[in-house]
């Protein structure tokens, strides 16, 4: 199998899944439990927490367990637009953010609120301009993806950031599913809060975190039992959180030696699919090292894929979490991609495991099935 | 950007004979504490030490060297050949990244220990200052109060160019011969009365007076996890869990109501002695301040020290409450004293302590009390924990 989806998913590792195999047997207890196998358990999550924050660089008290990077969207924008909004009734986001973000923004605009959808350049950026255009003293939050998961377009949020803080009062969220481990930035230090997902960095589904910068309050979506500093009730998804902080680990390590070679795996294979002179890339010059977008136009995408699974090739249209619409993708769009492009668009995307045979043997089947087509088609 | 991490020690360096021992066990400290990144080099010489990165990113690192009693200032710089071209350089370099930051005013701070250096300090003061201000746009030299002091250190092997400097722990390295026994209940005072101890280049352990089933594993962990953030600082600290709950049923039982909580600081002061004989330890240190509640009146001191000829040292003895707060926030330990379990202290508080007890009553009420068979037992049952500074239970987990 050669699998160059990771930017839907990542293959969990081993290790990711004989933890949470071991968390889920042998500690059951409710971690709210007095009782001591709850107490145990408790400790277990703490030790989790605190591990996952220093890799991340944030304070333990800054990490929010949640269901996966959906559920952390969610709760930065609609937690900050329900806790602020006696302040004002204006965000800010872009057009090319991922459905979680996009809809949740949708919703809050039919209860009353009003948002801006600042445009991308070619290179996938919001202008710092638009941006301190846009901000008014009713804005009480940005949010921004950190680095596309169709294109792999970095958003500059260093310098986006400090204009917030600079030219605002409104909180900054950077949506970081994609970019953690993969483009360095000062994410924490620019940022309110900082959605991950666990499963994009060989967890497992089901769980991610936010990461919410202290002394900033949200309104909680989930109310009950006050687990996650009152901010996320629900008993803790231990086995998950436990899996989370290993995969978190062992990732961070790959990202810290490997960063480089993929990025230069990346622009290798662009290089190369240039070559073929039916491949227009869609990726901008500069992008995170991971993903790689073209299109083949006059080639349905979907039939391209089923012609690469044959092979055992796994590669995919766009955004999983858009895929089932036959719209042409909106990020594309607004990358001022032609409708055609757009809607014939093909992401692969690696991981610290992706090899060069691997993309060789891609390399070479995606040639002969554009050929074969072709023919068909003519 | 950063190549190298300058460690000044400070108070140390004024210390005469004794300066060798105190740098070796600073540079012990310094090593062990940074022991996870293995690119570094560290290097020491009579008034400083020098960290060479190799790659690595400085940050991680003054995170954990801000931990190490004895440092007074951290710097990140840049080291630069002994070559006045490749000084300016760099320094413009480095002055460019601090703009990013919003730095408008900035002044140059030459020192040149090195004397076969063919330029002055004021000369390169004004050379690398121009320079700088050649090369740059919005930024201007202020020399009463810049936002960043460039420094240029030029020494025999390089010229080392830096501008961002913090605060180390300060305090002196640790003496592993001065050890000191620490009164560890759970709560806000005493681990920083433990912290401030350490910050004096005393060893501490830690005893806990524990008593179930009143008090709860969790209030046992609270304390392992409280005596862990104190190892951060200061290393490897042995715990003594002492078994109180027969001891304070029977001062319950038999005690006069108002003098139980006197009574039994004082049975806590002979047992804590006991264990700060048997392990060597010179001194006994409370998280006592004057005032504040009811045992810790000028009365009750007297009266709890009664039982007690050690040193029994109170280092937030002047403290006000706020202080002791932010102390502890900034120490983390904060986080963890307020987890609300019940204490051996709070278990059977009685409604009216005694503010003013006298010894000559704490005495006589003692007569009816078996306190040496109570110390005994108490010592005899002693559970001794050794709470590393890197917690590696759950470690196949995680």
């Amino acid at each position: 199998m050669i699998y160059l989806d990771n930017s839907a998913t990542t293959q969990p590792y081993d290790e990711v899944i004989a933890a949470f195999k071991k968390t889920a047997f042998d500690y059951f207890a409710n971690p709210s439990s007095l009782h001591r196998k709850g107490g145990e358990v408790e400790r277990l999550v703490r030790q989790a927490r605190r591990s996952i924050a220093s890799l991340l660089g944030v304070e333990e008290e800054e990490v929010i367990f949640t269901s996966g990077g959906t559920e952390s969207n969610n709760l930065a924008i609609k937690g900050t637009a329900f806790e602020h909004m006696k302040r004002g009734k204006h965000l800010i986001t872009s057009q090319t953010e991922h459905a979680s973000s996009m809809e949740s923004f949708r919703q809050l605009e039919k209860m009353g609120f009003d948002v801006t959808y600042l445009p991308v350049d070619g290179e996938g950026q919001v202008s710092k301009d638009d941006l301190v255009e846009a901000l008014t003293k009713d804005t009480i939050l940005v949010s921004l993806l950190h680095v596309n998961n169709e294109v792999g377009s970095i958003q500059p949020i260093n310098e986006l950031g400090s204009i917030i803080k600079e030219k605002s009062r409104a909180l900054f969220h950077v949506d970081d599913v994609q970019g953690v481990g993969k483009v360095a930035s000062d994410v924490h230090s620019v940022a309110d809060l900082v959605s991950y997902s666990a499963h994009k960095f060989h967890g497992l589904k089901g769980s991610g975190l936010l990461v919410k910068r202290k002394n900033v309050s949200l309104f909680p979506l989930l109310s009950g039992g006050g687990q996650e500093n009152e901010f996320r009730s629900g008993t803790e998804n231990v086995p998950g959180i436990v899996s989370t902080a290993k995969a978190l680990r062992l990732y961070m390590q790959k990202s810290q030696s490997n960063v480089k070679k993929l990025n230069d795996l990346k622009i290798k294979y662009i290089e190369k699919l240039e070559e073929i002179k039916e491949v227009v890339m869609n990726t901008p010059t500069k992008s995170a090292p991971h993903i790689i977008n073209f299109s083949v136009p006059g080639i349905k995408p979907e039939v391209l894929i089923h012609a690469l699974e044959e092979k055992d090739i796994y590669v995919s249209t766009r955004s999983a979490c858009s895929s089932r619409t036959a719209e042409p993708s909106h990020v594309l769009t607004a990358l001022g991609v032609s409708n055609s492009r757009a809607s014939a668009a093909i992401r692969v995307s690696l991981s610290y495991e992706t090899t060069e045979q691997e993309l060789d043997v891609f390399l070479l089947e995606l040639t002969k099935a554009i050929h074969k087509l072709k023919e068909v088609m003519r | 950007m950063y190549d190298h991490i300058i460690v000044r020690y400070g108070e140390i360096a004024l210390k005469g004979k004794n300066r060798k021992g105190f740098i070796n066990s600073l540079k012990k400290r310094v090593k062990k504490v940074t022991s996870e990144f293995e690119n570094i080099i560290v290097t020491q010489s009579f008034d400083r030490m020098v960290i060479k990165l190799n790659g690595q990113d400085p940050e991680p690192i003054l995170v954990k060297l801000k931990t190490v009693f004895g440092i007074h200032k951290l710097s990140v710089a840049v080291k630069a050949e002994l070559d006045l071209e490749d000084i300016k350089e760099k320094s413009l370099t480095l002055m460019r990244n601090q703009q990013t930051e919003g730095i408008k005013t900035f002044k140059v701070t030459v020192k040149r220990p090195n004397k076969q250096f063919p330029h002055r300090s004021q000369d390169m003061n004004r050379e690398i200052g121009g320079y700088v201000l050649r090369n740059t746009e919005n930024l201007t030299v202020d020399v009463h109060h810049p936002d960043r002091e460039l420094r240029v250190e030029v020494k025999n092997d390089g010229a080392f160019i830096s501008c961002d400097h913090s605060e180390g722990a300060g305090g002196l390295p640790t003496n592993q011969d001065n050890k000191v026994m620490l009164m560890l209940s759970g709560g806000i005072d005493s681990p920083v009365a433990g912290y401030l101890t350490m910050k004096r280049g005393v060893k501490i352990e830690a005893v806990h007076f524990h008593s179930p089933p009143f008090t709860s594993e969790r209030s046992r962990q609270k304390v392992e996890d409280l005596t862990r953030v104190l190892a951060r600082y200061g290393g490897d600290i042995r715990l003594h869990i002492v078994p109180f709950t027969n001891t304070q049923k029977t001062i319950h039982n038999e005690m006069p109501d108002n003098y139980s909580m006197t009574i039994m600081r004082r049975m806590m002061m002979r047992i804590t002695e006991r264990i700060a004989e048997q392990t060597g330890a010179l001194a006994i240190t409370t998280g006592e301040s004057l005032g504040q509640v009811a045992s810790q009146t000028i009365q009750s001191m007297n009266t709890i020290n009664e039982v007690t000829n050690y040193p029994v040292l109170r280092p937030l003895i002047s403290m006000d409450k706020v202080d002791i707060m932010n102390i502890s926030r900034e120490i983390n330990t904060y986080d963890i004293s307020i987890r609300p379990y019940e204490d051996c202290c709070t278990v059977f508080l009685p409604e009216a302590p005694k503010t003013r007890p006298k010894r000559e009553h704490a005495n006589k009420f003692e007569q009816y009390l078996p306190i040496d068979e109570l110390v005994e037992e108490a010592v005899s049952g002693v559970e001794t924990i050794v709470i590393k500074e890197n917690e590696d239970d759950f470690a196949d987990l995680l």
